[in-house]
């Protein structure tokens, strides 16, 4: 690892001074998990900022009106700790608890999972289905991106220079409804998804329709995809419509643009897109029936 | 030396073999007190660096090591020419052998790099990063040659030879034919084709298997000091200190007493542990700079350039009568042996249908270069591939003749007196006893339900070895015993090998204090290998108990002013033969001043009694048919140790070794690209199984004495690892209808075989 310079500032604005001032490549440390591996195998940067030190990418909060607000760096571990996440967000402890083990969980964030932007990256497709935005600082003040355009492609986001994420933003979930989310790994734990996908529905008031529906997958794509065609096919039909649901899966096979590499074949990764939108449709329905 | 055929004592009544003391090295390990090669500082210490191929095959045309010389903090940076030529010589490594020509050209690589991750030069600097920074600075230009990757790639005859002055060893003898193909070998029993022609039904099948590593926690690591006079000490994590000093003596070309090994407590070795890697490099940059040199290795270092063992084709068949008695087997397996000769074909041979009583057998095994790492050992080597094939193709007999798997195994077993293809007949052994216990256990009885579920049967055997141990034990005054020896211990062996010396002396485990020291400190020990630790260190152990128990007879005799003949020696007790004298182990102990001085017992060994050990495993699966991932249910390990001398620990190998031979079966691979370059080089996607991923392994311990050990034990370590990819493979089949026949059985791959079987391509 070679030297370089470490910053904590303790203001937005203060990071962004630092970032827009900043010569050659800059790291943006949150958790860590991924810098600090990625430094380790040669990545190579002249300064270093830690966002630790600023409240708003630390904070936790949820407010009945504007939602639930998740600092960019806060450790996932606190994030499915959180009573509200358990009780209105389980998706978001679906996929913040299996993210590699607790110690990686006490540092890694949502906000550096999206900012490392894997095309694996097990949190954005519950997100994604969730509607939740990300708030992004930079020279000209805030911006809010809608999850499923954060990305760009691996590794790639629409942050600019001098920008960096300082939280995410996830609406109150609607009365009657559930989000689901799940990944296929060839163990149970410790690994990168295969593929991954992710389901939210909101229920009509008997809780025998859906009214309104989002599948999001990953590890399929060069970027976590919405898959639009699937919230559209589960839309109005009835929560047992197995043809609905089947529809929703080929939706998502026909997006899925994966590619073949040591963790699965473009073959295995299309068929898993649709088995696990089913499954985490069924596991969203499921949600939406106990709320 | 022990040289008769029954040396079994038959003891009934054990006093401390059988229990569970605490470990010696157990307070150690839990405190983190415990010194392994990774915590060594010393004053002025260097940080060693490796430079590694980026390809898979290519000629190296230069190295320009000035940028890195330049640079600030860099001490010594070295190439192969820094290392002594070598003769064209076999060492013996203990489990394995190695060319020193070939064991100096994979240390450095010499010309040629023969795979992805071979060491091309090293570096020592001031500080680990500044290491690293010379290591970019080192400018390597390369000819990229087309690599090889497979055993059936290496094998054809216009395949792109790795060393082009490799002949093939077809029989003994040098063919002269220039080949990747190093050694072919056969084992010939009965007459194979009039046993097939008397076959009633006839099962033949190909398996492929990938190349897996050991997966031990602690990387490798070496630290060395070069001093003034010459007498240079290394610090390391080894199976052997006995070996890594004839090896690295071997490298340096300095005489073997030159060279102290000082072994380190080990994190793992499973037979990885065994070859050099860095002891020379930091040796020579320690005499460069007159400084302590320390290099340890990453995780993907470890995973690149240390020796995985083999990835094989194997081809298996085997024939029954119309009585349900197997016939006739014929085997060819070859085995990659990675960028040098020497692999594991052999002993997987040796393993291959161990378990059964066959007239007629033929093996024909090959040893073949690829551009993979050169291949070591991994606990029971070869024989877990050789299972895979052998053990799923008696599945698919007792399915076809409608038989239990278990009884077809007892009706077929080997026992005392059967003769193994490869040449041994066997002493008393315990399959048939496995066997039984595994018919008659409640999992075996236990009605296992549900969709997609599945039971699995395998057998699996290893030889086992013996080999050279040495033991040395002084009396302290307070009727303790300070013991020291120079096995590795990887499995709990301290305590292993001081029980069976307690055992004699009627004294406590826990009043015996075990050491393993460097190999300025005792007699040559070969390595923690081959299952040979408990059973030839702790029969040293024993030997050097009955030396001292001598010695405390003739003071008793002297105090007592009788004869040697009439003191008595039971149970930790000295007495006159009239009884009217008697004196504890521990009251004679505080008498040694007075009686002649102190009291030291010593003694070597080279066992030839090993006792092989064979084990039956019976695993319960499920498999996900969407996903094609199999979810280990229940498993039972039946294993034949001897004796368990620390039934913990036996239980803890069986355990150990059922965990590995099903992440080998189900997700552990060495993933290559098509240029021969290793995409998975780290625990992330060299996927071994966690706790996660395995319920609790159950184990059942059988007892049949070896008749060659004193107490009756045989090896235990490696034979776990050989039935699980059968069993597993022969589960799926029972849960979903498909034969498995290539190694790992991954989610992809189990999705692929349901697919040819069922229809489809996963599109729907």
């Amino acid at each position: 690892m070679n030297a370089f310079d470490y910053e904590a500032p303790q203001s937005v604005d203060e990071a962004i001074s630092l970032l827009s001032a900043g010569n050659g490549n800059i790291g943006i440390l949150a958790g860590g998990t991924d810098l600090i591996a990625q430094l380790k195998e040669g990545r190579k940067i002249d300064l270093m900022i830690d966002l630790k030190r600023i409240p708003e990418a630390t904070a936790l909060s949820f407010d009945e009106d504007s939602g639930l607000s998740i600092g960019a760096a806060t450790p996932c571990s606190q994030i499915y700790g959180y009573d509200v996440v358990q009780s209105r967000y389980p998706a978001l402890v679906d996929c913040t608890s299996l993210i590699g083990s607790i110690q990686i969980q006490n540092r890694g964030s949502i906000g550096g999972n999206f900012c490392n932007a894997s095309p694996a990256a097990d949190t954005p497709p519950a997100v994604i289905v969730l509607a939740g935005t990300c708030r992004i600082a930079g020279p000209n003040g805030t911006r809010e991106v809608a999850a499923e355009d954060f990305f760009t492609g691996p590794g790639q986001s629409v942050l600019q220079s001098g920008e960096f994420l300082i939280s995410i933003q996830v609406p109150t979930p609607a009365a009657n409804s559930g989000a689901f989310f799940l990944r296929f790994i060839p163990r149970n734990e410790m690994d990168i998804a295969v593929a991954n996908a992710a389901a939210s529905v909101v229920l009509n008031s008997d809780k025998t329709t859906i009214q309104e529906a989002r599948v999001a997958i990953g590890a399929v794509a060069p970027t976590p995809l919405l898959v639009a065609d699937a919230g559209a096919a589960l839309e109005g039909k009835a929560v047992d419509d197995e043809e609905a649901i089947e529809a929703a899966c080929a939706a998502s096979r026909a997006a899925a643009r994966p590619i073949s590499d040591m963790r699965g074949t473009i073959e295995q990764r299309i068929h898993l897109s649709g088995v696990l939108t089913r499954r985490a449709i069924q596991g969203a329905i499921q949600r939406a029936k106990e709320s | 030396m022990a040289t008769k055929t029954e040396d079994y004592l038959g003891i009934t009544d054990y006093k401390v073999i059988g229990t569970r003391p605490i470990r010696h090295d157990g307070v150690d390990k839990v405190v983190g007190r415990a010194k392994y090669g990774a915590d060594i500082d010393m004053a002025g210490m260097l940080h060693g660096a490796v430079v590694r191929s980026p390809h898979a095959h290519a000629r190296i045309k230069s190295i320009d090591t000035s940028k890195a010389e330049a640079l600030a903090g860099v001490k010594a940076v070295i190439t192969v020419d820094d290392l002594p030529l070598q003769e064209d010589k076999i060492e013996d490594l203990g489990e394995g052998a190695a060319n020193l020509q070939h064991l100096r050209a994979n240390v450095l690589a010499d010309g040629k790099v023969l795979y992805h991750g071979h060491a091309v030069a090293a570096v020592a600097a001031t500080d680990i990063h500044t290491a690293q920074e010379a290591v970019d600075l080192i400018d390597v230009e390369y000819e990229v040659l087309e690599p090889v990757l497979t055993v059936h790639e290496a094998m054809q005859e216009d395949a792109p030879l790795l060393l082009e002055d490799q002949t093939t060893q077809s029989l003994g003898e040098d063919t002269g034919q220039k080949s990747n193909v190093c050694t072919h070998f056969r084992h010939e029993l009965g007459d194979v084709e009039k046993g097939f022609a008397e076959a009633e039904l006839v099962i033949e099948r190909e398996f492929d298997t990938a190349t897996v590593h050991q997966g031990y926690i602690e990387p490798q690591n070496a630290t060395a000091l070069w001093g003034a006079d010459d007498q240079i000490t290394v610090w390391c994590s080894t199976q052997g200190a006995f070996t890594v000093r004839e090896q690295t003596a071997q490298i340096l070309d300095v005489p073997v007493s030159q060279v102290k090994v000082v072994p380190m407590e080990i994190g793992g070795g499973f037979g990885g542990k065994i070859r050099i890697y860095l002891e020379p490099l930091a040796a020579i940059m320690s005499r460069k700079t007159g400084r302590p040199v320390k290099m340890v290795m990453s995780r993907t270092e470890v995973l690149q350039a240390t020796g995985p063992t083999a990835g094989s084709f194997i081809k298996c068949k085997m024939g029954v009568d119309k009585a349900g008695k197997i016939v006739a087997a014929y085997a060819y397996m070859a085995y990659e042996s990675g960028g040098f000769p020497g692999s594991w074909a052999a002993p997987g041979a040796m393993c291959i249908f161990a378990p059964y009583n066959i007239p007629n057998v033929l093996i024909d095994g090959y040893e073949v270069l690829v551009n993979k790492p050169q291949t070591m050992a991994y606990r029971a080597p070869g024989a877990t591939n050789a299972a895979f094939a052998s053990e799923t193709i008696i599945d698919e007999i007792c399915e076809q003749l409608d038989v239990d798997p278990l009884e077809f195994r007892l009706q077929n077993s080997a026992r005392e007196g059967t003769r193994r293809a490869d040449g041994p007949v066997y002493p008393r052994i315990g399959n048939e006893e496995c066997v039984k216990t595994a018919l008659s256990s409640e999992h075996y009885a236990a009605q296992l339900s549900g969709k997609n579920r599945g039971r699995g049967i395998a057998s699996g055997f290893w030889f086992n070895v013996g080999l050279k141990s040495s033991a040395a034990a002084s009396v302290n005054s307070d009727g303790t015993v300070s013991l020291v020896e120079g096995s590795t211990d990887i499995g709990g062996t301290r305590t292993s090998i001081a029980m069976q010396l307690a055992e004699v002396l009627g004294i406590r485990a826990e009043d015996v204090k075990p050491q393993v020291v460097d190999t300025d400190s005792i007699g040559d020990t070969d390595v923690t290998g081959g299952s040979r630790t408990t059973f030839a260190t702790g029969w040293a152990a024993y030997q050097c108990a009955l030396d001292i128990k001598e010695q405390l007879i003739e003071r008793a005799a002297k105090l007592w002013e009788i004869s040697t003949d009439d003191v008595v020696f039971d149970d930790g007790t000295f007495s006159s033969s009239d009884s009217s004298k008697t004196l504890s182990f521990k009251e004679l102990s505080g008498m040694l001043d007075e009686t002649g001085g102190p009291v030291m017992g010593r003694a070597t060994v080279n066992p030839s009694g090993v006792g092989g050990a064979f084990a039956v495993m019976i695993v319960d699966i499920e498999v996900d048919t969407e996903t094609g991932k199999v979810e280990i249910l229940r498993v039972s390990m039946i294993q034949d140790a001897g004796k368990a001398v620390y039934p913990s620990y036996v239980e803890g190998q069986m355990q150990g070794g059922t965990a590995q031979g099903i992440g080998w079966a189900l997700n552990e691979e060495y993933a290559y690209n098509g240029d021969g370059l290793l995409t998975n080089a780290s625990l992330l996607d060299y996927r071994m199984p966690t706790c996660l991923d395995l319920p609790m392994i159950e184990t059942h311990i059988v007892e049949v004495p070896n008749p060659g050990h004193p107490y009756g034990v045989r090896g235990v370590g490696e034979v776990p690892i050989v039935p699980p990819a059968a069993a597993v493979a022969n589960a799926i089949y029972d849960a979903v209808g498909v034969r498995m026949t290539n190694l790992p059985m991954s989610p992809g791959e189990v999705l692929k075989a349901l697919w040819a079987k069922n229809g489809g391509n996963g599109t729907a």
